[in-house]
């Protein structure tokens, strides 16, 4: 007689099942590069064509690696938060400008300001698909050792920043 | 003014709906005849408000009424006329308003056509779909309400998706909800049945052509559907395995087990608790699709804009509709009995075994497409199923059914004999082995899944032509042939219709599969290119304009040794409103083949990327499912559901209390 | 110029080009038929529901590009595959593959046939003697009647 009992089990299985999908995104794709290497690229500066720019640079340092395009309508949303970010001084910020032309790069940072320490020139963008990059902005956090430790897709929001950014930078800065 | 009174329909509606359904359940539990009796007009009534607030939508569709919010996110003055109807369910809530539409429809048809049932079952199928519109009606009301107003209006609309400007997107959505919607019919008559401890051959008989009709309308849905992204999509594909087209696929595989287990409930009274089971699950699939197009749970081509309160509303409706009905069957159904008994070789253990099969079919596509949410939500990553994976699964899950379809039709009641069986059928086996053998050499080559997909195909046509021969054989003996193929009864040829789409279906998908082409080439005016034995000759590209898009359209003569056989002509047209640019392939549409072209983009001042196919027999794959459409719609109109229909009430009483 | 110079010039100018066979649209069509067999398994991460080798989206082009570019360099499939894995996780793969995390979903179908056809196994056999129609008496008699030469139906 219980065999009659399995469809409500299963659907109310069901249920739960879609309940919990109704606060996720299904559109987000996770990173498999977290706890990973930050891959290595080699790439000319935005402002200083003739210098490059690599992410062994930083070893020893904890930083953000920002991924943004003039063409980027979210990038402008996000923007302030970065100035913000910047101007706290507790994590340097770079650039990483992905498929745009260099003037029009130039050209928007003059006119919406400039949060990062330099921005690196993606042209084609290769080091984007090394890194994941499937949609402008998206940003890195990035510890010592070069390690990958956090990864937003979409627009940074301040409380993103404060809630998940700053205190793994802290952390990461102790470490 | 026109909006504000659709609103008022819709609220009018509703509380018409809610009296329905308690008028319905209170009255048939407490055996009040006033009550019972007050029920049918009410939901005549229910129909009536509901078609009003229908009208109000589409009349302000139709004199470009921006105020109202949804008309200018779906509309444009540019639109034309045909178009701006068809945007009425163009979005969310519209279509939502269309889905109530369409139920209050089959409620006002089953209010027309029951006066043969006993009043305590019209009473409580009519309560149930009340109640049902009632969750749906308060659902629009409270979070997709299609009357807002917007203020300051705009002075032109967003326009209407430009892949929805076509005609088999006018038709699809509603084919499709008529189906949907039709099996709240089918559940209906479960629950009522669950509700009266009735659950008998006679209940079958009163369920079956309603189940039959909404699965044919669904039929024809999903064959809309398909054929429309063939042809509108630019590359010649015709199902993706896309959740939304699962969604809609779900209840018509529940659907198919559904009428195959009626069937036997009707001749031999068993299998009433899997049927009952089977119409909630039809229907609790319909309402799954619903919730899964609207809610933002799985991404999809056809997601509508998504709101997790509606995804909560839906869930909720959901929750109440389904979990109470599985409830009533955990308590109810084990008091249903088992029906007549039967040999484990026999017509009912092989219709057993196909509604296996149709049920492990319809949950396969159920976890394959939510899998991806299971593990997201248990945290243990995110895949994605696809095409790959369904082909693989679903089609050796359901050739077997395949293989059944010949041999059911043929097995007796109770007690059927394997040898039997083999030899009514030899001939029709030996028709399937040489086809398989033989016609894919007809094509070109041999290939051993496309032998495997002919060998089922004829197998079943055959077979059902042996199936016709044997009924007619043994019909009024003596009579001439006329009278003996009319003296079988109509639903035995919806059944042969039906079965022989299934199998017209199954050559077009493997020949087409099997053997299209294309190339995908550069072309400068004056260039031609060959595919499957037709010479393409591109002679360049102009300008045209439509009402609202401007376009470049291709002029592609075709012609086959030397004699024209058709002139193509594929457009890229940009729709001004919407700034997006569409393809629209050029097809020419044979019983053969369809020869498909479809333009890229352009490389240089003349030269275009041009890509041409050559897809045998696909048409049949549409042709088959209208095929078997019809067969259903055979079937629903055999005689003895109208005798039924004239005969008097009483008679059922002898036998109401078991 | 001289009109008929100038007629005969417009004549033969205006001659129709020969017309020849097309060209393919990619440079090598036995390598562009491998970029996209294998791109029709891949999920276009922008228009997610399409697949690699029908999105129109830029990055889809991207990584066509990097398919076509590592397949030239003579890498397999499968080393392709794992290419993009690394970098976009298994999201990117239409046809999941077959880890533990997924052996309900590649096993599921066919033990959901296995359990229901052991189910309808275990019912028709326990059924087989049953006779359970629930004719009652009324009906019996009602049954009688007709027998003996009542109204056909």
């Amino acid at each position: 007689m219980t065999r009659f009992a399995i469809p409500v089990a299963i659907f109310v299985a069901l249920l739960v099942l879609l309940g919990i999908g109704l606060k996720l995104d299904p559109r987000e794709v996770p990173s498999p590069l977290i706890g990973k290497a930050a891959p290595h690229f080699e790439l000319p500066e935005l402002h200083q064509a003739a210098k490059t720019f690599s992410e062994r640079d930083m070893l020893g340092k904890v930083w953000v690696l920002n991924v943004w395009a003039s063409w980027c309508v979210s990038c402008r949303e996000e923007h302030p938060v970065l100035l913000d970010l910047a101007a706290k001084g507790e994590v340097p910020i770079y650039g990483l400008n992905y498929k745009d032309r260099r003037e029009d790069g130039l050209a928007w940072l003059k006119g919406m300001g400039d949060p990062y320490k330099l921005s690196i020139f993606d042209f084609d963008g290769r080091v984007g698909i090394d890194y994941g990059v499937y949609g402008v902005p998206e940003t890195y956090v990035i510890d010592k050792s070069g390690v990958i430790r956090y990864k937003r897709i979409g627009p940074l929001t301040p409380e993103i920043v404060k809630e998940k950014v700053l205190p793994l930078v802290r952390e990461l800065g102790r470490a | 003014m026109i909006p504000e009174i659709g609103q008022l329909a819709l609220a009018l509606a509703l509380c018409l709906a809610l009296a329905q359904g308690l008028l319905g359940f209170v009255g048939a539990a407490r055996g009040e005849p006033t009550w019972m009796a007050a029920t049918r007009p009410a939901a005549r009534g229910q129909f009536a408000f509901v078609a009003i607030a229908f009208a109000c939508l589409t009349a302000s569709f139709v004199s470009n009424d921006f105020t109202v919010g949804y008309v200018a996110s779906n509309s444009n003055s540019a639109l034309p006329l045909q178009y701006r109807i068809a945007g009425v369910w163009g979005g969310h809530e519209g279509s939502m308003l269309l889905w109530v539409l369409m139920l209050s429809v089959w409620t006002f048809g089953v209010t027309l056509f029951s006066r043969h049932l006993p009043q305590e079952m019209v009473a409580r199928v009519l309560g149930v779909m009340g109640l049902v519109s009632v969750g749906f009606l308060l659902f629009i009301l409270f979070t997709s309400n299609p009357f807002l107003r917007l203020f300051p209006a705009p002075p032109d609309g967003r326009d209407l998706n430009p892949l929805l400007q076509d005609p088999g997107m006018v038709m699809h959505p509603p084919m499709l909800y008529m189906g949907y919607v039709g099996f709240s019919i089918a559940f209906a008559f479960a629950v009522a049945a669950l509700l009266s401890g009735r659950l008998d051959a006679a209940w079958a008989r009163w369920s079956r052509p309603w189940t039959t009709a909404a699965w044919c309308f669904l039929t024809v849905g999903i064959a809309l559907g398909s054929g429309w992204a063939y042809y509108e999509l630019g590359w010649g594909g015709w199902w993706f395995w896309d959740p939304v087209e699962n969604a809609s696929f779900m209840p018509w595989l529940t659907g198919t087990a559904l009428i195959h287990s009626l069937a036997v409930t009707e001749k031999r009274g068993a299998f009433r608790s899997w049927t009952v089971l089977l119409a909630i699950l039809a229907f609790a699939l319909s309402l799954l699709g619903t919730f899964l197009v609207r809610s933002g749970v799985l991404t999809s081509v056809h997601a509508f804009a998504t709101d997790p309160t509606r995804g909560i509303f839906i869930l909720a409706l959901l929750a109440l509709v389904i979990g109470g009905s599985l409830l009533l069957y955990v308590w109810r159904a084990p008091k249903v009995g088992l029906g007549g008994g039967f040999e484990p070789v026999s017509r009912e253990s092989l219709l057993l075994l196909n509604n296996v099969i149709f049920a492990s079919a319809a949950g396969s596509v159920l976890l394959g497409t939510l899998y991806p949410l299971a593990l997201d939500a248990s945290g243990l990553g995110k895949i994605s199923v696809g095409p790959p994976y369904f082909e693989t699964v679903f089609v050796p899950l359901t050739a077997p059914a395949l293989f059944l379809m010949g041999v059911g039709p043929l097995a007796r009641w109770k007690k059927a004999s394997l040898p039997d069986l083999a030899w009514r059928l030899r001939w029709a086996l030996a028709a399937s082995v040489v086809a398989a053998l033989a016609l894919p050499f007809a094509m070109g080559r041999w290939g051993a899944l496309v032998a495997l997909g002919l060998l089922l195909a004829v197998w079943v046509a055959a077979s059902g032509f042996v199936q016709l021969y044997e009924k007619v054989r043994n019909a009024a003996g003596g009579a001439s042939a006329w009278t003996r193929l009319s003296s079988v009864p109509r639903a035995t040829y919806g059944m042969l219709l039906a079965h022989f789409g299934v199998a017209v279906f199954v050559v077009g998908v493997t020949l087409v599969k099997g053997y299209e082409t294309e190339k995908d080439v550069r072309m400068e005016p004056g260039d031609t290119v060959e595919v499957g034995g037709y010479t393409f000759r591109f002679d360049g590209v102009r300008d045209v304009t439509g009402p609202n898009y401007v376009a470049g359209r291709a002029q592609i003569p075709v012609t086959r040794n030397g004699r024209l056989v058709t002139t193509l002509y594929p457009e890229k047209r940009f729709y001004r409103v919407q700034n997006t640019t569409m393809t629209e392939a050029a097809i020419d549409t044979g019983l053969t083949r369809d020869l498909y072209v479809s333009l890229g983009d352009s490389v240089s001042d003349t030269a275009w990327v041009v890509r041409v196919y050559h897809k045998p027999f696909v048409d049949w794959i549409w042709g088959g499912c209208l095929l078997m459409a019809l067969g259903g719609a055979l079937a629903a109109s055999d005689r003895r559901y109208r005798l039924a229909a004239r005969r008097p009430r009483e008679e059922y009483a002898v036998a109401a209390a078991r | 110029m001289p009109r008929p110079l100038a007629l005969l010039l417009l004549v033969l100018l205006s001659a129709p080009i020969a017309a020849k066979e097309a060209a393919p649209a990619a440079a090598d069509p036995v390598l562009e038929k491998r970029v996209m067999t294998l791109a029709e398994e891949l999920r276009c991460l922008v228009c997610q529901n399409q697949t690699l080798a029908e999105s129109n989206a830029p990055l889809a082009e991207d990584l066509r590009n990097q398919v076509r570019e590592k397949m030239r360099q003579g890498r397999s499939d499968k080393e392709v595959v794992d290419f993009l894995v690394e970098r976009y996780g298994d999201f990117v793969l239409y046809r999941p593959p077959l880890k533990t995390t997924t052996v309900l979903l590649w096993f599921g179908p066919p033990m959901l046939l296995a359990v229901g056809f052991a189910v309808l196994l275990r019912r028709v056999r326990r059924r087989r003697q049953a006779d359970d129609t629930g004719t009652t008496d009324a009906d019996r008699r009602r049954a009688a009647e007709l027998l003996a030469g009542g109204e056909p139906r």
